[in-house]
């Protein structure tokens, strides 16, 4: 608060005044829906759902009016500082909270608050039958409270109770359907893989509070030119681990293919929409950290590359709808990483993608959810196919998503995506070239294997069994409630149209630059008209294979066995495998412990024992053997290896 | 030798004692000579309400004295064997509580005439005849009242001793009454009496080490006075600096015993598991707090100076402890085992802070003790409340399904879980914080690495307590009768109050970590 106080004084961040002194209410909201649900419960069963929604609208329409109010100040005065809550007040430790009102975070409570409001408006039709409704809206209701505190925190240790708020949420969702013994174990792989992060990011807390002396983001942001050039590497690498395990990224990514298990909304919500993007946030929130850390800064990029081409493969093998919707999330969001990691030029692209994608990414998950409502909750598209006659509202509102991640004009995708790619085009040396060129392709692999979804669900010849021909395995594809339909309806416009509207005149880099700073006018190393007509060409030429593929020819109902890297691709390119031989090198069982991303340690965690039999646990505990002898023995050897070694060193 | 002989007085002079300065121990341990006379004297029936209500009316009046009296009292006293001074109040207010707490769930009746969880009759061989003849006649270990008081009194002078000869007295007075109540346990006689056993070999081991540690002092500094030794280290003349570096070891070793430090822990595991939860609970608690706050005295008062020769080999211990401890307890299969060792990674934890040789260590020190001394009593209340066949169902898999059956006793024993995980906004988060991000500020290299391994270490644990949340939430129960008992009113408050404690000092941590803060200044 003290450097806070300092600065308001100075006039950098004022303390809020009207409706923005109650942004607190932002979080409030649905916290306390979260709360009387889980509090209240069976006398809540009845209409708990609907407070819930209309908790969440709430607080989206405090955000629309604290939106009101930045816009109706100057350009440099809309940050505004809301309250301070001293966390530890104690001594030394003054760790004093508050919420930090500004473009970039209302830019976020805006897409979680609108996009987090209509899926709980489609969870209302689509949790319809569900015994444990009320618990799920409770967590949904948990998740958004959570996920608001993330953006609007003031510090960094507020982030990180956000941050492990929406891990919490996320994990409570994704195992919601816990009675399949599947899914619970996907939720404990996520929550481990977050654990990792958590790591990184508490080291990180600790390193700034060692080296700065507080973790508010003035203080830190201020002090970061000043450091020295490794501790702010070293910050930046441990905020990218921590940002990696959130979303997905290169190498924490195992956990997303698994989220799937949850609910549908809960994928387009958490695994699209807003938390996954939470990392891409944390590196442009900390863009003053990065930006004296080169080092740092290129490995986030090369993260974003990575992960890129990495959700892109994967999604070309995926037969799964909504794995293979997990894939592109990933590969989208390494877009994300990519753009945060080159500077300046790409902060304000990056939350511009993230913007678009929230919705174009959140239709098309709802829409998949719509298809499976239709299909017996099957996920196989193999299974699928001239859906589109069947499902009208369906088809049009996800292909407006899929045109808008195709980066066709002028859908959202193009203003966003091609701005990234353009700007990975920008600088100098071996970069600009592998950086764009990555970007580039991916873009070609993203159209084959969007096409392919969308073909393979919609059209081409039907693979699936009428209900009337066979009752047991048949089914009645059908259009869903308007529940459903209405919020998909909604994330369609947004897929159409949003891109064109915020790109209109720079209008949203424009409204971002007080945060994330000004870049001077760069020019890429292809002239922009290029970038852009060889872009399209990759897309169509990659869109014309999915056609040939999966629409013109016959879809094989059964998987074929395909060449090495389908099977590879079909494996998650062996991410287990890959992430086993990462952490496994130190050679310790220990890490193992940690990681938990290998199949054996996730199923005896889920296998109820203790079964991490092996490692070096249970090594360790023969050392235990019930003898009184023994462990004397243990003692006196433990007092001489001590004196000895601090009589050599001495 | 000579040295000290002058040394002595000429005439023997009675010492002056401040009595309201030492105001509460003396409460205590009154209410503990007035226990064993309500044994010999009072009817058998009536023994367990009396002893029940005198320990607890004892308890508060220590702690209304502690508070009103002894802190305008600071000063040396009794001697210049006692210290009161603020880190002794602060301890000794909060071993007051635990051991309030800790009578709560040692007089758990569930309805019957005596203590639940201990032995009709200690002294008869389990399974005898003679047992269950006790057990028919309805008799009752009640003098676990005044053992405790015993043992509790032992404490609060083992955090306010002023020299090492007070503090060996304190060590052995509040060890002796554990080791019985660790044998008292009404199921499972014989893995109680082997633990109480076990506890008191390794004990008597270790105390050896420590009066060892402290002759070799005596010898070097010709006194055991903390800071006469201190100021023997800062002006040493150099003909007995061999005795200094084995001295201080040998002194660290029977105090870090205590604290079940690798590799002086193996009593932990099985002392834990067999003694009756409650005292484990209490046990877990209140001695870790009164063995840090020996450490604390000794090395911050008594051996800072030489801090440099002695301190990487505590800091290996506390590395070797915190991973240990977290290793150990993933493969654990019994509930209190698997707390064991979690209390042995703390206990590593709580090193790091210590080490940070720093007056906002020692209040982190101290806020981490009394975080996760209220976790734990609560943790091991709910311990004994699961129960299957009529005994406590200690092995994992019995949990399973818990928290559909009993979803408020499972919802807090996960609450719990999170704290000793360390998750923001439990008091485990802010505990962490405040004894690790001292060792950062002023421990060098050594606190870097001892946080980093203790943030991994915290991983690893955060594991097996999730991993016990997802039984008791998302498992199939077994199909074993395992249910938790109705707790009484006394227990159900121990419980509320160490829940509460972990939210409280999780969410608001102010007030409690600005007093100890305060009162973090050592009188040298």
């Amino acid at each position: 608060m003290n450097s806070l106080a300092l600065l308001a004084a100075e006039g950098e961040v004022a303390s809020a005044t009207g409706i923005t002194a109650y942004a607190w209410l932002l979080v409030l909201l649905p916290l306390a829906g979260a709360g009387l649900l889980l509090l209240g419960g069976k006398a809540t069963n009845a209409w708990g759902h609907l407070l819930a929604t209309a908790l969440s609208w709430a607080s989206f329409v405090v955000g629309l009016l604290v939106l009101l109010a930045m816009v109706g100040r100057g350009h440099e005065e809309r940050a505004a500082h809301v309250g301070g809550w001293n966390f530890i007040p104690a001594g030394q430790f003054q760790l004093e909270t508050g919420l930090l009102v500004d473009q970039l975070s209302i830019a976020f409570v805006l897409l979680i608050t609108f996009v987090g409001s209509l899926i709980h408006v489609y969870s209302i039709g689509y949790m319809a039958h569900d015994p444990n409704r009320r618990k799920f809206f409770a967590y949904l209701n948990l998740f958004v409270a959570s996920m608001l505190l993330l953006v609007l925190a003031d510090s960094y240790l507020l982030l990180f109770v956000g941050w492990e708020g929406v891990g919490l949420a996320s994990y409570l969702l994704i195992g919601f359907w816990n009675h399949n013994p599947a899914y619970a174990t996907a939720a404990n792989k996520a929550f481990f893989v977050n654990r990792v992060g958590d790591v990184g990011m508490s080291i990180a807390i600790m390193l700034m509070f060692a080296t700065f002396g507080s973790v508010d983001f003035a203080t830190v942001h201020a002090g970061a030119a000043e450091a020295g050039s490794t501790t702010m590497t070293v910050l930046g690498l441990l905020l990218l681990v921590g940002a990696c395990a959130k979303s997905a990224q290169f190498p924490l990514q195992s956990w997303l293919g698994d989220a799937m298990a949850g609910p549908t909304p809960v994928s387009a919500l958490i695994h699209a929409a807003t938390m996954v993007t939470a990392g891409v946030y944390l590196v442009v929130r900390s863009h003053s950290i990065f930006d004296a850390a080169p080092n740092a800064q290129l490995a986030v990029a090369i993260v974003g590359a990575i992960t890129l081409l990495y959700g892109a493969i994967v999604g070309c093998a995926k037969d799964d709808i909504k794995k293979a919707l997990a894939a592109s999330t990933m590969s989208q969001i390494g877009y994300m990483m990519l753009a945060a990691g080159l500077g300046p030029v790409g902060y304000a692209f990056a939350i511009f993608h993230l913007i678009t994608h929230g919705f174009f990414k959140a239709g098309m998950f709802l829409g998949a959810g719509s298809v499976m409502h239709g299909m017996k909750d099957r996920v196989d598209m193999r299974g699928f196919g001239g859906l589109s006659g069947f499902m009208k509202i369906t088809w049009v509102t996800f292909g407006l998503g899929w045109l808008a991640i195709l980066g066709v004009p002028p859908f959202s995708g193009f203003w966003s995506k091609d701005k990234i790619i353009e700007a990975a085009f920008i600088g100098e040396g071996w970069r600009p070239w592998v950086f764009g060129g990555i970007a580039m392709i991916g873009a070609g692999i993203t159209a084959f294997y969007m096409s392919r979804l969308f073909f393979m669900t919609f059209h081409g010849k039907k693979r699936w069994v009428d209900e009337h021909e066979d009752a047991e395995r048949g089914v009645h594809p059908h259009e869903s409630p308007l529940t459903m339909t209405v919020p998909m309806m909604v994330l369609a416009v947004g897929s159409g149209l949003l891109g064109l509207v915020l790109s209109w005149g720079g209008m949203f880099t424009h409204w971002l630059e007080p945060v994330v700073g000004a870049h001077g006018e760069e020019h890429p190393v292809l002239a922009v008209p290029v970038i852009m007509a060889l872009t399209l060409l990759l897309v169509a030429g990659g869109a014309a294979y999915a056609w040939m593929l999966y629409w013109r020819d016959e879809v094989a109902v059964v998987a074929p066995r395909g060449s090495l890297v389908t099977q590879a691709a079909r494996a998650d390119l062996y991410q287990d495998a890959i992430n086993e031989g990462l952490f496994m090198r130190p050679g310790t069982h220990l890490t193992r412990a940690l990681v938990f991303t290998d199949g054996k340690g996730v199923d005896g965690v889920a296998g109820s024992l203790a079964a991490m039999i092996g490692g070096a646990s249970s090594r360790l505990r023969r050392v235990q053997t019930g003898y009184a002898r023994s462990y004397a023995l243990t003692m006196l050897t433990g007092v001489v290896a001590v004196l000895g070694a601090l009589w050599v060193m001495n | 030798m000579t040295a000290a002989l002058t040394a002595l007085p000429t005439a023997f002079e009675a010492v002056k004692v401040d009595y309201a300065a030492v105001g509460p121990m003396l409460v205590v341990v009154a209410a503990a000579l007035i226990g064993v006379l309500v044994e010999a004297f009072a009817p058998r029936l009536l023994r367990h309400t009396i002893q029940v209500v005198l320990t607890l009316t004892a308890l508060v009046v220590a702690f209304v004295v502690l508070v009103l009296v002894s802190v305008d009292h600071h000063g040396v006293t009794v001697g210049g064997s006692i210290v009161i001074d603020g880190p002794a109040l602060f301890m000794q207010g909060s071993l007051l509580i635990f051991a309030v707490l800790g009578i709560l769930t040692m007089s758990e009746r569930f309805g019957g005439r005596s203590a639940d969880a201990f032995t009709p009759m200690g002294a008869a061989t389990p399974g005898s005849p003679a047992e269950a003849a006790a057990d028919r006649a309805g008799y009752a270990t009640s003098e676990a009242f005044p053992l405790t008081m015993f043992a509790v009194f032992g404490m609060l002078m083992f955090v306010s001793a002023n020299d090492l000869i007070t503090m060996f007295v304190a060590l052995e007075v509040l060890s002796l009454p554990l080791y019985v109540l660790t044998g008292l346990a009404r199921r499972r006689r014989l893995l109680s009496q082997e633990a109480s056993l076990k506890y008191f070999l390794l004990g008597a081991f270790s105390s050896a080490f420590f009066l060892f540690g402290a002759a070799l002092l005596y010898g070097y500094a010709g006194s055991s006075d903390l800071s006469k030794i201190a100021s023997a280290i800062t002006t040493a003349n150099g003909d007995l600096e061999g005795l200094l570096l084995p001295g201080v070891v040998l002194t660290l070793v029977g105090l870090l015993f205590k604290i079940g430090a690798v590799p002086f822990h193996s009593w932990t595991p099985d002392a834990y598991q067999g003694a009756p939860s409650p005292v484990t609970g209490f046990m877990a608690a209140a001695t870790k707090l009164a063995a840090f706050g020996a450490i604390l005295r000794l090395a911050y008062v008594g051996l800072e100076a030489s801090r440099l020769e002695w301190r990487l080999g505590v800091a290996a211990i506390a590395v070797l402890t915190m991973v240990v401890g977290a290793v150990l307890s993933v493969t654990q299969t019994d509930i209190k085992r698997l707390l064991a060792y979690s209390s042995v990674a703390h206990a590593g934890f709580i090193l790091v802070g210590v080490l940070a040789f720093d007056r906002t260590g020692v209040s982190g020190v101290m806020f981490y003790l009394v975080a996760y001394g209220l976790a734990t009593i609560a943790a091991f209340a709910i311990v004994a409340l699961v129960r299957s066949g009529g005994s406590e169902a200690t092995h994992l898999s019995q949990w399973a399904g818990l928290g559909r059956k009993h979803p408020v006793l499972a919802g807090i024993f996960a609450l719990l879980l999170l704290a000793f995980a360390g998750i923001p906004l439990t008091s485990g988060f802010t505990a962490k914080f405040a004894a690790f991000a001292p060792a950062i500020a002023h421990g060098g290299l050594a606190g870097v690495v001892m946080v980093v391994v203790g943030v991994l270490a915290s991983a690893v644990t955060a594991f097996v307590y999730f991993r016990l949340i997802v039984l008791m939430y998302f498992t199939e129960p077994t199909g074993d009768d395992v249910a938790a008992l109705t707790p009484s009113i006394a227990s159900t408050i121990a419980i509320t109050v160490g829940a509460l404690g972990t939210v409280i000092l999780g969410i608001v941590p102010g007030p409690i970590l600005d007093l100890a803060g305060r009162v973090s200044q050592f009188i040298q």
